[in-house]
């Protein structure tokens, strides 16, 4: 059973979260259930100023992900602050700010701008976007830059607003990142968005989806075991691929405190709210403890049951 | 020529279940009850169909449709009939659902969809191939203003080409124009624009179709000194504004370009506003 939950500090009505990206301005998720359902909604990054986008195709198939490289779309800090934050706190949201910036200096701007600002419960600063070189934007590939980078931000922040890393999703890096991140200064880290990736015609895109969800997966529990090994105390907020109950559980039994949802919103923009309405009802209770050797197939077998597998020739066409 | 007002409530996601599945032509025609779609559609509303069964779905991206048509059927009070071309992978399985299978929908969708005329003013209705399917409905609701109407339907082939007979009920004339002259008038829809505008006096041009036949629209209008209001056909990968993945660039009412969501702002648009230059059109994932 899963209510609230504490994640850097605040307190959370779920731990499932809205990823950075997918929720629209709000507004478009709002119809399908209330802002106040998620832990909090991650808005899709915010920079110095507005930002048109990148040109077409943005958002591309591929086998079970979406490529996307959207160019960071967005009205900029000011315009940002004065219309979506506000509508956003209005229809319940807790909200926490994704940033950006060209530089340092920029993302420092960005970030005191929205520590002036209210309804800002925490600030996501996007380390690892995927197009950031074509978007302009700065990424850190080294840790002691992802180290000065959270500094800067954390810089700005009054207490009590506390930042959240959202690092590159590589299960080897991922580790070394996310301690130069706790070390900087973020209170949490969250780990496992879209990998590093291209279109067809060789741009560069994220690739998000439950193609990377096992990635996430790896790269969620090498973190929470480096941080540990390191004594560094820090949350850690799952995400990439999450699309249902079971993958939420995943991570938080891989010992994260709070997911994202991100692109399984863009096929079923109710799957965040199933998801929190699912861990917020207590597990199924397993009849008996199984013996040890028995315990995978007895686990297994009656979910199996309950979706058999699809005769997918079926459904081919001909044509 | 105001927009209409915001429609009343939100789109709803839900399971919808296949009612019937009819082949007509190259195109498969479906029969939804999706609860609470149909109910809040207005013409050049959309749905958003997710591809295969949730847990196994390896299609990511959302198919948009045009709502075809509203009506109560067996005890369900508005079920939705959607025109689906089976040309790619998505909609191919679409096409190939029957009788009792399930689907998971989400509409209407949209934030503007077709304004009407508050005059009864002539209109032309010009569609192409499956995206035609929005304009019977439309015609339906000018008639009811009293406003002649006049379409013009084109398609590559007699196969493609949606509802001709139904269009002769509905509408004063109407010209029918195909790529191998199968039926009507051969040649490109948009060749007997400025014809059919000529001899309708419109007042008002409604369009839905693909791209280089809603730019030919928004000129033949502005040509002939008439609105047009073009329905998007593009690519929206979560048609849901979620994802902003279908950028169309336009000019604001205060003349500043800018780039709106082809789902949350469209689909339909007026033709003076989009920068056609600057539109570039993906491949579909269809």
């Amino acid at each position: 059973m899963t209510g609230p939950v504490r994640l850097a500090g605040l307190t959370l009505a779920s731990p499932v979260l809205v990823a950075s990206g997918c929720g629209g301005t709000g507004r478009e998720l709002a119809g399908y259930a209330p802002l106040s359902t998620y832990g909090a909604f991650v808005t899709r990054t915010i920079t110095l100023t507005a930002r048109p986008g990148g040109p077409a195709p943005r958002v591309l198939e591929s086998p079970a992900g979406l490529l996307h490289a959207t160019g960071l779309p967005n009205p900029g800090l000011t315009a940002f602050c004065a219309t979506e934050l506000p509508a956003l706190v209005q229809a319940g949201a807790r909200v926490v700010v994704s940033v950006a910036g060209e530089s340092v200096a920029e993302v420092a701007e960005v970030v005191s701008g929205l520590a002036r600002t209210s309804g800002v419960s925490a600030v996501e600063l996007a380390l690892s976007l995927p197009d950031a070189e074509v978007a302009g934007v700065r990424t850190p590939r080294e840790p002691f830059a992802t180290t000065r980078l959270v500094e800067a931000a954390v810089a700005q922040l009054p207490p009590g607003v506390p930042l959240l890393a959202k690092i590159w999703p590589d299960p080897v890096r991922a580790p070394e990142h996310a301690r130069a991140a706790v070390e900087g200064g973020a209170a949490a880290v969250v780990v496992g968005g879209a990998q590093p990736a291209a279109f067809p015609d060789g741009r560069h895109a994220g690739l998000s989806g439950p193609a990377v969800a096992p990635l996430a997966l790896r790269a969620v529990a090498e973190v929470v075991k480096s941080l540990d090994l390191a004594g560094l105390r820090a949350d850690v907020v799952g995400c990439g691929g999450i699309a249902t109950v079971a993958d939420a559980r995943a991570h938080l039994d891989a010992g994260a405190v709070a997911v994202a949802v991100g692109s399984a919103l863009l096929t079923d923009p109710t799957a965040a709210a199933r998801i929190a309405e699912g861990l917020a009802v207590p597990e199924r209770p397993a009849p008996e403890k199984p013996a040890p050797e028995h315990a995978a197939p007895e686990h297994v077998a009656p979910e199996q049951a309950e979706h058999p597998a699809p005769e997918h020739r079926t459904q081919e066409d001909p044509a | 020529m105001s927009p209409e007002p915001t429609r009343p409530a939100g789109p709803v996601h839900v399971l919808a279940e296949v009612l019937a599945g009819k082949r007509i032509g190259a195109f498969s025609h479906l029969t939804l009850a999706a609860p609470g779609v149909g109910e809040r559609h207005r013409p050049g509303s959309f749905v958003a169909v997710s591809v295969g069964a949730p847990g196994e779905r390896t299609r990511l991206a959302r198919r948009a449709f045009w709502i075809h048509q509203v009506r109560a059927l067996g005890g369900h009070a508005a079920t939705v009939s959607l025109v689906v071309d089976p040309v790619g992978p998505g909609s191919r399985w679409l096409a190939g659902l029957s009788r009792g299978d399930r689907v998971e929908v989400t509409g209407p969708l949209g934030g503007r969809a077709f304004a009407l005329p508050k005059e009864p003013v002539p209109v032309v209705l010009v569609g192409e191939g499956a995206h035609s399917a929005p304009l019977f409905a439309l015609a339906e609701r000018l008639r009811e203003r009293d406003c002649p109407v006049h379409l013009l339907l084109g398609a590559a082939d007699e196969a493609h080409l949606l509802s001709a007979l139904e269009a002769r009920r509905i509408a004063r004339t109407v010209t029918v124009a195909t790529l191998d002259g199968s039926v009507g008038v051969k040649g490109p829809t948009a060749a007997l624009l400025p014809d059919v505008l000529r001899r309708s006096g419109a007042a008002v041009v409604y369009a839905a179709g693909p791209v280089p036949l809603l730019h030919a629209v928004a000129r033949a209008a502005e040509d002939h000194g008439a609105w047009s209001q073009v329905a998007l056909g593009v690519p929206t990968p979560c048609a849901t504004g979620l994802c902003h993945g279908c950028p169309v660039p336009v000019v604001g009412e205060d003349g500043v370009g800018r780039t709106v969501r082809a789902c949350a702002e469209g689909p339909v648009l007026r033709g003076d506003r989009v920068r056609w230059d600057d539109l570039s059109v993906p491949g579909d994932a269809s």
